[in-house]
């Protein structure tokens, strides 16, 4: 009898808090060299999520290439939010799945990047080969290690910075074409994403100079010693803004629509940006770059939008099959 | 049990097999290709021929078939002769190194790539030395053969370049010539050896003529699989191939580019011409092997 009451209390008091309290299961499919800095911030949000609803809030992370995971979200991967490195990843999603409203670029502030990233030099201690900016890298005997742009989207913010830069020093197209083509042939080593190029430039001591992301610079140095490896930061570079956005039809299904939307929203408090900082991303909000200003130095940051008229024709121009990359290898 | 009724087969149930045996092969193995060919069809025919003829793609035909040939055929011989050594002699260790043959099975392809880049890598522990071995190899034969471009045929480095491709593709295939000879080799008596000769057969005519003729249908099984399988391969390739357009790309390796892209059609239209070319020849094996076994088996 005793037994059957303990048993009675027992079942009461496990029932109980099931009512009240929410367990909400997110899943984030990002990019590859976010890895630390969602771990972190799920933790952060977890906590901030609970003491504000009650609520236990778990995130699981996927990452992998972000053009892969846009291609995994549009077969079916149930992601509530997506933390991508471009645009026109997204941009993929809504125009193969729908799951994603069309103007899902305006729901959040600073094009709905959080915090963004631009692309330095990473290279060997000491800098033997005395690279200072984009020009040294067309010299001849220097090797170059990057990602292949068809594949990677790290890669393809270094192919824009480097033409960028090179549209400015010629003044036109063809100058850049020809500067760009020049860098392509120093470059003896095509990974299919920027992890891998990061391993063949880092530990099979391949190259002279990796492109990376600046995040990922950073990570090498705090990784593999800033005795073996410095940064160069060239006088021009690409703003790259990796945006986050909510799958609305996949969210609303599960019940997720409103935690999801404060998830990403709380990338943009102080806390939020703070973690993306000591994560080597450069927060998008004022006070908070005010914080960073020692980590990030200042550089002429040329924007998608502006140079390239947006990611949607840069990707046709540059990167489709016969644009201007193939045919840089067609010869 | 007539002699005029239906035939009958000693063991019942053929209907039921068959059925099954259909059904099963439908349902993993034809289903998922039709759906590639289903894909490609959304294609018009000039789409599908600038799809699949396009320089690069063209380029990456010739890696991927040409490498995949040469990995297989030197498996064949140095599968064929490691098969001999486990099989005739008898020696410690042995287990050991017959339990090792079937690594390459076992192992996650990355982890092979990424293990065969390390060692293979200009800084790594056997690359270090046979690295500048080969380019200096390399040099020797342009000034041998001038007029071949030899660094581009045969690359100038191990890793990261054509030679890392060969080793990969050497590596996944290796087993399949090995555990295709082993049953085959341990029917074939010692005494037949002997035999050729008290006969009078010096070594050589008992190998060519005695030994190989019974080996060399599971030996083209051997060459075949391996081949279908080194053609296949992605995972350990892409780590120590280079990926350098028109040079060092795998076709597979082009199939994941283009649907990074979402070109979806255009990726399982490489991927049809690959899959017929593959039918084809490993069709065109099995002949020659039907073939080999009439011709020596008289």
């Amino acid at each position: 009898m005793n037994f059957l009451r303990l048993f009675t209390l027992f079942l009461a008091l496990s029932v109980v808090p099931a009512i009240f309290a929410k367990n909400v299961v997110l899943l984030n499919v990002s990019y590859d060299p976010t890895r630390e800095l969602y771990a972190e911030y799920n933790a952060t949000f977890a906590r901030f999520w609970k003491a504000k609803t009650g609520d236990d809030v778990t995130v699981k992370q996927s990452h992998g290439g972000s053009g892969k995971q846009a291609r995994g979200v549009i077969d079916g991967l149930p992601a509530d939010v997506v933390t991508l490195a471009l645009a026109a990843d997204i941009d993929a999603i809504v125009a193969h799945s729908r799951l994603i409203a069309p103007d899902w670029q305006q729901r959040l502030p600073h094009n709905s990047s959080p915090y963004t990233s631009t692309i330095v030099f990473l290279v060997r201690k000491g800098n033997p080969r005395g690279i200072k900016d984009w020009g040294d890298l067309v010299r001849p005997g220097v090797s170059v290690i990057t990602p292949n742009p068809k594949t990677s989207g790290g890669a393809r913010w270094n192919f824009l910075a480097a033409w960028a830069y090179a549209r400015r020093k010629s003044g036109n197209e063809e100058g850049a074409r020809q500067f760009v083509a020049a860098l392509f042939r120093n470059v003896p080593v095509l990974d299919s994403g920027a992890r891998g190029s990061t391993t063949t430039f880092v530990q099979r001591g391949i190259g002279d100079v990796l492109l990376a992301w600046e995040n990922e610079a950073f990570l090498a140095l705090k990784e593999f010693g800033a005795d073996k490896f410095e940064i160069v930061v060239p006088s021009l570079s690409i703003l790259a803004e990796p945006p986050v956005t909510v799958v609305d039809k996949v969210a609303q299904k599960k019940g997720n629509a409103e935690v999801a939307r404060a998830y990403l929203e709380y990338l943009y408090s102080d806390e939020g940006q703070d973690i993306a900082g000591r994560h080597f991303y450069r927060p998008t909000l004022p006070a908070a770059q005010a914080r960073y200003t020692a980590t990030f130095p200042r550089l002429d940051l040329v924007t998608i939008d502006r140079e390239f008229g947006g990611w949607t024709k840069a990707q046709a121009t540059f990167f489709a099959d016969g644009g201007v990359f193939d045919q840089i290898y067609a010869h | 049990m007539s002699l005029f009724g239906k035939r009958r087969n000693v063991l019942p149930g053929f209907g039921l097999s068959l059925g099954f045996t259909l059904a099963y092969l439908g349902l993993i193995v034809l289903l998922p290709l039709s759906a590639a060919f289903l894909k490609t069809a959304g294609l018009s025919w000039t789409d599908f021929m600038a799809a699949v003829t396009a320089p690069r793609v063209l380029a990456s035909f010739r890696v991927s078939f040409g490498v995949s040939l040469l990995a297989a055929l030197v498996n064949a011989y140095f599968g064929g002769i490691l098969a001999w050594v486990l099989v005739r002699y008898k020696f410690p260790g042995r287990r050991v190194i017959d339990a090792l043959v079937d690594l390459p099975f076992a192992l996650p392809t990355a982890v092979a790539g990424i293990a065969l880049t390390a060692i293979y890598a200009r800084n790594g522990w056997v690359g270090q030395w046979l690295d500048p071995l080969w380019l200096a190899f390399v040099q020797k034969l342009s000034v041998l053969a001038p007029w071949v471009d030899w660094k581009s045929w045969l690359g100038g480095t191990i890793a990261f370049d054509r030679p890392g491709i060969f080793l990969a593709l050497t590596f996944v295939g290796l087993p399949f010539v090995v555990r295709t000879l082993q049953p085959v080799l341990a029917e074939l008596e010692p005494e037949l050896e002997e035999a050729a000769a008290t006969l009078g057969a010096n070594r050589w005519q008992t190998m060519t003529r005695v030994i190989l003729p019974e080996l060399m249908p599971a030996l083209i099984t051997g060459f075949a699989l391996s081949f279908a399988r080194a053609l296949g391969e992605y995972g350990s390739v892409v780590f120590i191939a280079g990926n350098m357009p028109m040079h060092s790309e795998i076709t597979p390796l082009l199939i994941i580019t283009k649907l990074e892209q979402y070109d979806y059609r255009g990726a399982t239209a490489i991927a049809v011409v690959m899959l017929v070319a593959s039918f084809v020849l490993l069709l065109l094996i099995n002949l020659l092997q039907k073939w080999s076994r009439r011709y020596y088996k008289v």
